[in-house]
Order: C-alpha cells, then sequence, then structure tokens
C-alpha cells in the first residue's frame, strides 16, 4: 500500500465545523451560556461606560477654569474696576474680566428667558455683586490661585467649578472601583461557564476523542474544536451584549439627563465601534480563556 | 518491526505485569500473541500504543523508543500502527465513511486524498456497499471490518489486533482472519493478541504465547509451552 503524503494541518473549516456542530450538541446550554455571559459584559460595560462620562465631564469641568471673584459690597466701583490690576498682577492669573453686577443680573435674566418677569423687580435692588472672571495659566494650581486671590484686600469671595469637578472625581473612584471588581468577578463567572459548556461538549465527544489519540491525532488537532466553540459562545455573548447596551444605554441617558443641564451623556452613536471592538476582544478572552482551562484539565494534553 | 529487550512493567500498584519480555517482529510479519487473561498480553498491547512505558529494558516500535518518546512525538509514532479493539469502537453517531475518514483528517490528510483513499479501504475490507450506514445497523462482523478499514486507512507499518475476534461468532472469526491475512500478505506487519486457540491452529502462523508476564514460546504453527506441552487457557 503507498504511504500517503499528505500530512499537513486540517484545515479551519474543519475546526469551525466541528466547533458549531459542538455548540448545537447542547444548544440549550450554549444558550444559556451567551445568555449569562452577555449580562456579564452588559453589567460590566455599563458602568464602564458611566465611569467613562463622568470622566469626560469632569475633564469637560477643568476646562472651564474660570474662577469667579467677587468683590466686597464695601468697595465703591472705582476701586472695584483699580483691583483689576492687583488681580492680574498675581502669578497664576492670565486675564480678569470685570463684569459689574448689572451685566450679572441681566445675564442672569436672559437665563431665566420668559420667567424672567419673576426677578424684574429686584432690579434696582440688584443683590448680585461685581466680579472679575479669572482665567488661569496653570488649571493644576487651582488651589493656589483662589487663595492667593482671596488674599486681596476687597475680594469677598470665590467661586469656581472646582467643587463639583471634586465631588465627581469621587463619584469616579467609586465607579471604577466597581467597574474592576465587576470586571474580575463578571470574568470569572464568564470562564467558569464556557469551561462548563465546553466540558459537556466533550463529554458528548469523549469517545471520540480517546479513538482520535489512538490514531495519532495531534493534541492541537484534538483542541481546536473546542477552543473554536469556546470563541463562538464568548462572541455571540459579546454581539447580544453589545445590542442590549445599546438599549439599556439610551434608557440611562434619558434618566439621568431628564431635567437637567449638568449631566450631559455622550450619545452612544459616538462610541458604539470601540465599544463593539472591546465587547468583542473581552468575548474572544473569555472564549479562549474558559475553553482552554477545560482542555487542559480534561484532556490532560 | 516491534522490538522488546528484556521489558520489565510493573504497574503503581506494584503488579508485575511483565517480567522481562524479549520479542522481535520484522516487518511484513504475521504474528499471534497468545495467553490466557492476565498473563500480560494487554500490557503488550498498551506498551505497543505508548499507553504505558516500560519500567525497565528497551521497547521498539517503527523506530520510536517507548521509553524515551516525548509526549508530543507519542500522535506520530501512533500513525505507524493501526488499532483494532474488540470492542469495534465505532462512533455511533457517524456513518461507516464518516468513521473511517474522520482517522484521516485528524492526521491531516487532504480532503482529495480522503476521498480516493476511504472507498478504497472501505472495498479492501468488504464494506464499501455499507459506507452511508451507522454503525448500529450493521452486524458485528460488518462493524469489526469498519474497524479495521479505520486502522487501515492511515497505512500503518503495523496494525495490532486486541482479541478482535472476541464478539464474534466462528465464522465470522475466520474470516476476519482471512482479511487480516490478505492485509499482510500486501504488505503490513499483523500482529493479533488473542486467545481463541481454536482459531490460531487453524492457521500455520508465528504464535507467541505469554504467561505470567514472560514469553513461554515462540514458534510457528500451534499453540506451544517451552516444554512442547500445550498452554492451558
Amino acid at each position: 500500500m503507498k504511504r500517503l503524503s499528505g500530512t499537513r494541518s486540517a484545515g479551519f473549516s474543519y475546526y469551525l465545523r466541528e466547533g458549531v456542530r459542538g455548540i448545537f450538541v447542547h444548544g440549550f446550554m450554549s444558550f444559556a451560556a451567551i445568555t449569562v455571559i452577555a449580562a456579564c459584559l452588559l453589567i460590566t460595560a455599563t458602568f464602564g461606560l458611566v465611569a467613562y462620562n463622568i470622566d469626560l465631564l469632569i475633564k469637560d469641568l477643568e476646562k472651564q477654569s474660570e474662577i469667579v471673584v467677587y468683590i466686597d459690597d464695601s468697595v465703591s466701583r472705582e476701586d472695584a474696576v483699580k483691583l483689576g490690576d492687583q488681580i492680574r498682577a498675581l502669578d497664576n492669573v492670565q486675564s480678569a474680566e470685570f463684569v459689574t453686577k448689572e451685566q450679572l443680573f441681566d445675564d442672569y435674566l436672559a437665563g431665566l428667558g420668559s420667567d424672567a418677569y419673576v426677578m424684574e423687580g429686584l432690579k434696582d435692588d440688584n443683590p448680585l455683586r461685581d466680579s472679575y472672571r479669572v482665567t488661569m495659566k496653570d488649571v493644576s494650581k487651582h488651589a493656589e490661585t483662589v487663595a492667593a486671590l482671596e488674599k486681596v484686600a476687597g475680594v469677598a469671595s470665590s467661586s469656581s467649578s472646582k467643587e463639583v469637578s471634586d465631588r465627581l472625581i469621587q463619584i469616579r473612584r467609586v465607579t471604577n472601583l466597581i467597574s474592576y471588581t465587576l470586571i474580575a468577578m463578571l470574568g470569572a463567572v464568564g470562564i467558569f461557564i464556557i469551561s462548563n459548556t465546553v466540558k459537556l461538549a466533550m463529554f458528548a465527544r469523549k469517545e471520540e476523542i480517546a479513538i482520535m489519540k489512538m490514531v495519532g491525532a495531534t493534541n492541537h488537532f484534538i483542541r481546536a474544536p473546542f477552543v473554536i466553540e469556546g470563541i463562538l459562545l464568548g462572541l455571540s455573548a459579546a454581539a447580544l451584549s453589545f445590542f442590549l447596551q445599546w438599549a439599556v444605554y439610551g434608557y440611562i441617558t434619558k434618566q439621568l439627563t431628564a431635567g437637567t443641564a449638568i449631566l450631559s451623556m455622550l450619545p452612544f452613536a459616538a462610541f458604539w465601534k470601540p465599544l463593539a471592538l472591546v465587547l468583542l476582544a473581552a468575548g474572544l478572552v473569555l472564549g479562549v480563556g474558559g475553553s482552554t482551562v477545560t482542555i487542559r484539565k480534561f484532556l490532560k494534553v | 518491526m516491534v522490538n522488546l529487550q528484556e521489558v520489565y512493567k510493573t504497574y503503581d500498584n506494584g503488579t508485575k505485569a511483565l517480567k522481562g519480555v524479549t520479542l522481535k517482529i520484522e516487518n511484513g510479519e504475521f504474528v499471534f500473541v497468545v495467553g490466557p487473561s492476565g498473563s500480560g498480553k494487554s500490557t503488550i498491547v498498551k506498551l505497543l500504543v505508548a499507553e504505558i512505558r516500560p519500567t525497565s529494558g528497551k521497547a521498539e516500535i517503527n523506530g520510536f523508543d517507548i521509553g524515551s518518546l516525548r509526549q508530543r512525538e507519542i500522535p506520530y509514532m501512533r500513525r505507524t500502527v493501526g488499532v483494532v479493539f474488540q470492542d469495534f469502537r465505532l462512533i455511533e453517531n457517524k456513518t461507516v465513511y464518516e468513521n473511517v475518514a474522520f482517522v484521516m483528517r485528524a492526521v491531516g490528510a487532504p480532503p482529495r486524498v480522503i476521498k480516493k483513499r476511504v472507498p478504497y479501504v472501505l472495498d479492501l475490507v468488504g464494506v464499501l456497499h455499507k459506507a452511508r450506514r451507522l454503525p448500529s445497523e450493521l452486524s458485528g462482523g460488518e462493524q469489526q471490518r469498519v474497524a479495521i478499514a479505520r486502522a487501515l486507512v492511515n497505512n500503518p507499518d503495523v496494525v495490532l489486533a486486541d482479541e478482535p475476534t472476541g464478539n464474534l461468532d466462528p465464522a465470522r472469526s475466520l474470516e476476519l482472519m482471512m482479511l487480516f491475512e490478505k492485509i499482510n500478505a500486501l504488505g503490513t506487519t499483523v500482529i493479533v493478541v488473542t486467545h481463541e486457540r481454536e482459531l490460531v491452529d487453524q492457521f500455520e502462523k508465528r504464535v507467541v504465547a505469554i504467561d505470567g508476564g514472560m514469553v513461554i514460546s515462540d514458534r510457528t504453527g500451534g499453540y506451544y509451552t517451552r516444554d512442547g506441552l500445550e498452554v492451558e487457557l
């Protein structure tokens, strides 16, 4: 008998076909695995996106590095204007724009729009103060600059977006912590589920595997269909979680931004591509991880 | 070629299965390995497919040294040995054709080679007309023929049959042995491990008798001990 010459590795189409077959051998288990992993990815991605939005908000606030310095009521308009030179002479001050209290009141009325008539009566008894809008050269020296500004004689107080920004940074720390914990926990859950599904598929084909080993199939050949099965489960879950995320994110955006202008969230369209890539990569990692763990244990290869 | 030199095998539980077996089987030979249950036959089979390794001594098959074989070399060694089991071990949900074709795929044979080779081998063992059937639709004899086709399809140097007639009636067993003769005539070394003396006695072949983990007789034709007495089975 003539010796066979062909000993190249089996084609990818074979592995793919066998991998797909593995999924359908335990159809319900595969469905359950995809659903649970998709839920894990969805929860993690939701927290990730919230954290990302908070991050953007903080950066946005940091850009608006303007400090408003209020001038004491006892200081005359003339002296108040002169204070501008002192303020501009400070170290980290880029510019200081004088805003009269009348101007401020008008701006305030303009912001109220059609409701402005409510405040019209206060125009003659303006409760606001003259102020300077100060911008900084270096935003990171915010605290020092505020301290220096408040030391200037005639300055009553200052306000900036720093407080909001600080609060958001705290929230971001919490959401980041939750996100990382979730990634670790739900990642482990995902690997466990894929590994169990692949284990079932391997049990179903135990005899086949034993025969394959006996006829000289390489470990790679035996392993590949199961890895493909794991990857397909992971990728399907990623795709499912992407579409769920689309819906969930829309809902969250609607709930969080309703009635407030402070919380603006990025539209889904702005990040769907990187999100899809991240989810697919996570699905891939879970698929490869889950199946490899099982195969190593099961085949002892 | 099979070359066992003073092979000892002691299992983890202390059982001494082989006690200095020396056995040489040249290419193209047809050999019966006989012996009662617990004689060490199965250990020799396991050794020849690298399922176990010798505790001491040298065990060589088709140029592979079983004692020093690396784990990743085992598949390549096994491709040179076609194994036939007593219980056929066919995959129930695959057709006869698929059962044979998949072992070719397992060693990376290209599809066009598989398409040509599988019908040829099925025809050789006489089950080509059952190619589209499932194993459960076949008789025991036919199933064993499919198993032989599977063992042959990758063109091994040695066909190793472990009690291949254990589940067959005498007439089918005889037919199967004649098939092994045919395979041997085509140039493949055939080793049949069995305890069925009537069957062995019908062929004028080399018979290696094993008992108590040792080769007690090695001669052509019949079932003899070292002293010329017949082995009690």
